[in-house]
């Protein structure tokens, strides 16, 4: 009897320890699953493998970024479990591994899932779980929508505003342009396509001839002679690196020169204009947000040097002229920002307050006056972008910052 | 030991006798038991798998029908398998219908569609018919993308699709309710498809499976039986998208593409060609396997999960059904001994 009794008071006291000890805990810090005192679990889905798997690419620098923050002690002492798994570009897949990171490994939010398809699929799901969809690497314009989807965020300039851009700049400076224009027959190339219709607005008739290509498609030349022959004096190129640069050669090959305007998913040097030949890229028009890690002019600027070292460091077989490898360190720096701005509020409900409460952050990667800001009515966080010419071996910036900002 | 080397003979669909189609009472009971209870006890992702489980089954038991059955190949199934999952999301988003009514006008249009491609490819066979099919697998997603269609099939975009709830105010959760709602008509068509082949209608698709010539010379009307065999393939294979669509609550292009025939291929080569129970275990390959690939190796998940394939095919070339017949002959040695 007496044992029993012995026993009881125990429990009770160690009950009673155990409440008030979490109780004082919890006035400090708050978690929801997926944080702890110890670390934070971030899910993440990439194609590493499929038709877009030159993408995975951003899933390992963020891998790589990640480990770097947990060498230097974490953000506030807690570490970065950082779980990516791959759904081969396929929105099903994609639904089984979101689920998969929700409901086995519990993580604290999704962290820059890639590709249109594979975002729309798990994006009622994310939002009915209330789990955050945070910086979709996609430039969808729908990705900015905080009153149907509260718990999506985007991050990259939408496809829309940098055609509005576009549109802005042919108004301004070539007002009696015949426009061609080659895009890619996707969710991409649509969304541009209607951004530059918009942009162009009443003077839309100005669109001569449009030319829709299949990424399974093994050579576009017989689009480019059929848009010359319209005798468009405006080439527009909304295209993928590998046609980008098929596109800028055969150009030269049948020596026609109109105003080459080159989207910036292109706008590559390492990647597009080096294959194309330079001697072919003279003139060419795009718009940046990032730096370029092949373009000299920034080998001196604090913010690549740090990312240069990064690269040595804790990814040294990365290829720096891969603009995947600039996206991903940008969209993982700020990542790490959120969760610095969390503090020990870890609750699912903080990390969208402070997602949409970035004013004036500028990660190392991009180019100097480009900000991100973001507001409870505002998940756009990059609007800004800058026109650039292609001369010599780079791109030279013109013009001032502009803002692609959608005026609904 | 003697046996198995009787099993394995050289042709590439070989004959397979209508009895060892199917499993025993016995082992049927306790696979039902298993499908029925496990949900019961784990967590909602695994029900989720366990639905997708099902409904790749069902493709891949379409397939098996096809091949297994009247010895047609095809790399076409996406092409079916898409054109259900559609025609279940436009009938769900855009006309309201009721989710479980838009499966058997899935399964209908699908037949048609499956019984008309069927009569240009009546003229061809072996690798030639199987290369029809797969222009057919590669058209498909840029069908879907097609202007024209757009207002319909949501073009590059997709649809989303809304996921029911239980109905009858049942305390179980949507996911469990799929589930369940995916078993049975999993196996009202497993029931269905095992009674096809063992009727008069299947005895004809195998005599035609195993010799043409023969066939026609019994009587058997070759030409309808093949474009049957593919429209009720196509139909299967139709009702399987409409519930992936349900379950994935989304459709779009860039899902059907050639990957996923290749995937069913795949499913129903591992589970026993013309045995219907292996195409569970198919698609329990194709479902899981990439996923353990991955766990071994993330930038080397292809090749794994092609060593992991590569072994499968040299140690049970017949698939799981070479692992079901050893084993059932253990057990008849045990029971002797």
């Amino acid at each position: 009897m007496r044992s029993k009794q012995k026993l009881r008071i125990a429990a009770f006291s160690t009950v009673i320890a155990f409440v008030t000890t979490s109780g004082a805990a919890l006035a400090q810090k708050k978690y929801d699953t997926g944080a702890t005192d110890a670390e934070i679990k971030i899910g993440n889905i990439m194609p590493y493998s499929g038709p877009a798997s030159a993408y995975g690419v951003i899933g390992k620098t963020e891998a790589a970024y990640f480990t770097k923050i947990n060498a230097e002690g974490g953000i506030k002492g807690r570490k970065i479990n950082f779980i990516t798994y791959d759904d081969g570009y396929s929105p099903p897949k994609a639904v089984e591994q979101a689920r998969k990171l929700v409901e086995s490994d519990e993580v604290l939010l999704v962290f820059n899932p890639l590709g249109t398809p594979s975002n729309s699929a798990i994006q009622k799901y994310l939002n009915s779980k209330k789990v955050p969809q945070l910086f979709v690497a996609t430039g969808a314009t729908k990705w900015n929508d905080p009153k149907s989807f509260p718990w999506t965020m985007g991050w990259q300039p939408s496809y829309q505003s940098e055609a509005r851009i576009y549109a802005k700049f042919l108004m301004k400076e070539k007002p009696d342009a015949k426009i061609a224009i080659l895009y890619q027959n996707d969710d991409f190339g649509k969304d541009y396509l209607k951004g530059l219709k918009d942009g162009l607005g009443a003077k839309a008739s100005a669109i001569v001839a449009e030319e829709s290509y299949e990424t399974t498609e093994p050579t576009i030349d017989g689009h480019i002679v059929k848009l010359k022959s319209t005798g468009a004096d405006t080439f527009i190129s909304i295209t993928t690196p590998k046609f980008a640069a098929q596109a800028i050669k055969k150009l030269g090959e049948i020596e026609w020169k109109p105003l080459h305007i080159v989207s910036n998913v292109s706008a590559s040097v390492g990647s597009v204009m080096k294959p194309a030949g330079f001697e072919n890229s003279q003139g060419i028009l795009s718009a940046a947000y990032a730096k370029d890690g092949a373009d000299p002019q920034w080998d001196n600027d604090p913010g690549m040097k740090k990312f240069y070292a990064f690269l040595e460091k804790y990814y040294p077989e990365a290829n720096k002229l891969d603009g995947s490898v600039v996206f991903g360190y940008g969209v993982a720096q700020t990542m790490a920002k959120v969760i610095e701005m969390c503090g020990d509020n870890l609750t699912r409900e903080n990390v969208m307050k402070q997602a949409a409460s970035l004013k004036d952050f500028a990660p190392d990667t991009l180019l100097p006056g480009v900000k991100i800001n973001t507001s409870a009515t505002d998940f756009a966080p990059i609007e800004q972008l800058q026109m650039m010419r292609f001369k010599g071996e780079k791109w030279e910036l013109f013009g001032d910052i502009i803002s692609g900002e959608l005026s609904n | 030991m003697s046996a198995v080397q009787e099993v394995v003979t050289p042709a590439a669909i070989e004959a397979v006798p209508k009895r060892a189609m199917t499993l025993g009472y016995g082992t049927s009971l306790i696979m039902l038991a298993l499908l029925l209870l496990v949900p019961l006890f784990v967590k909602n992702f695994i029900i989720f798998q366990l639905t997708m489980l099902l409904i790749y089954g069902l493709a891949v038991l379409a397939l098996n029908i096809l091949t297994g059955g009247s010895g047609q190949f095809s790399l076409g199934q996406s092409a079916f398998y898409a054109v259900g999952a559609y025609t279940s999301a436009i009938l769900m988003e855009h006309a309201g219908m009721n989710y479980a009514l838009t499966l058997p006008v899935a399964g209908l249009i699908c037949f048609g569609f499956g019984f008309l491609f069927g009569q240009p490819a009546l003229r061809l066979s072996g690798v030639y018919l199987a290369l029809a099919t797969f222009a057919l697998a590669t058209a498909m997603p840029q069908l879907l993308k097609l202007g024209y269609f757009e207002h319909w099939t949501g073009g590059v975009q997709g649809l989303v699709v809304t996921k029911p709830d239980a109905p009858f105010g049942l305390p179980i959760s949507q996911d469990m309710w799929l589930y369940y709602f995916t078993l049975v008509i999993t196996i009202a068509i497993y029931i269905f498809s095992v009674n096809l082949l063992q009727s008069r209608s299947g005895r004809a698709l195998m005599a035609i499976r195993d010799n043409e010539i023969a066939a026609s010379a019994m009587g058997v009307d070759v030409a309808l039986y093949k474009t049957l065999a593919f429209g009720v393939s196509a139909g299967i294979t139709g009702i399987a998208g409409g519930l992936g669509a349900i379950a994935v609550q989304f459709v779009a292009p860039d899902a059907y593409t050639i990957t996923l025939a290749i995937s069913l291929f795949l499913g129903m080569v591992v589970g026993g060609v013309g045995w219907l129970p292996g195409s569970i275990v198919g698609s329990a390959f194709i479902i899981f396997v990439p996923n353990i690939a991955e766990g071994i190796s993330k930038g080397l998940s292809g090749a794994v999960f092609g060593v992991l394939l590569f072994l499968v095919i040299f140690l049970v070339p017949h698939g799981a059904r070479q692992v079901a017949i050893v084993a059932q002959q253990l057990m008849g040695k045990l029971k002797r001994n």
